[in-house]
């Protein structure tokens, strides 16, 4: 376990929590990156404009930290290009048809205490911990 | 106006959130999800304090009749269990496992300086409007709520 960061991630964490608390307070809604991301393309007008503010909010918040204190870690290299690309439609793919990804289900389904937000947790960190253990662990060696 | 700089300050707060705890660093996943391995407890520990931050400021909000920016609370209702659910879960589990990123953390990337965050979203996208063309092609029955 010397990869484990206990403290960056209690804090990070929080932070994440206290951004969900703030769109859920102000905005009324919850944070759930996929709900948002496919919400601009099938909402009204005035119900996207939030939308894509948050998202922008998103990147600028990673690329701020990023850009004052660089990452503590090497971007990874030589990741299989079509491993990506399968992986990135799996993720829209069920992400979508399940209602949501590791922020909506993840972290406010879980507050939430909602019984459907629970079981997908626990399907998709199944599924998750299945895949590293027959395919991922051989590709990237960890 | 007053809702998207609400939205924009919500949104740098995540993103800041994701860069901290790294879940940024698809490293960091699969060493959660390789519990077999050199297992890396950290993202349990980004979701614990998350789910208490969130599950506090739920309960400021059940306070309330209706949110600070906004006309009311949209909240998913839905109780019911179906097959799109858990089968739709257990493919975003996959997709998760075998690149190591998820919609949140590869927004939050795509400053880092590397292409994966790009060709991941745009799959993505395409995995996304590929689940609409199957949700046209078979529409959802009324959910039993």
């Amino acid at each position: 376990m010397e990869n484990f960061t206990p403290y960056t991630a209690l804090i990070g964490g929080a932070l994440i929590g206290l951004a969900a608390t703030v769109l859920l307070l102000m905005n009324g809604r919850i944070a759930g990156v996929s709900g948002i991301l496919n919400g601009i393309f099938k909402s009204s007008r005035g119900d996207a404009a939030w939308r894509v503010w948050f998202l922008i909010g998103l990147i600028i918040g990673g690329g701020l930290y990023i850009m004052f204190f660089p990452p503590a870690f090497e971007p990874r290299t030589g990741f299989p290009l079509a491993l990506l690309v399968i992986a990135g439609v799996l993720v829209g793919f069920g992400a979508r048809l399940g209602s949501g990804c590791t922020s909506g289900h993840g972290v406010c389904g879980l507050a939430r205490l909602s019984g459907r937000s629970l079981v997908a947790t626990g399907v998709f960190l199944t599924t998750g911990m299945l895949t590293v253990f027959f395919v991922t662990r051989h590709v990237s060696g960890v | 106006m007053k809702a998207q700089v609400a939205a924009l300050f919500a949104g740098l707060l995540f993103g800041l959130g994701l860069v901290v705890s790294q879940m940024i660093n698809p490293d960091k996943i699969i060493g959660f999800l390789n519990v077999t391995g050199d297992w890396d407890p950290s993202l349990a520990l980004v979701l614990v304090a998350a789910v208490t931050m969130s599950f506090l400021g739920l309960r400021l909000a059940a306070r309330r009749t209706r949110p600070i920016v906004s006309d009311k609370f949209q909240i998913p209702s839905r109780r019911d269990l179906d097959g799109r659910l858990i089968i739709g879960a257990a493919i975003f589990g996959i997709g998760w496992g075998l690149a190591g990123y998820c919609p949140g953390p590869a927004l939050a990337a795509l400053t880092v300086g590397t292409w994966e965050p790009v060709v991941f979203l745009g799959a993505m996208f395409l995995g996304s409007l590929l689940c609409r063309f199957f949700e046209s092609r078979f529409p959802q029955k009324a959910p039993k709520i």
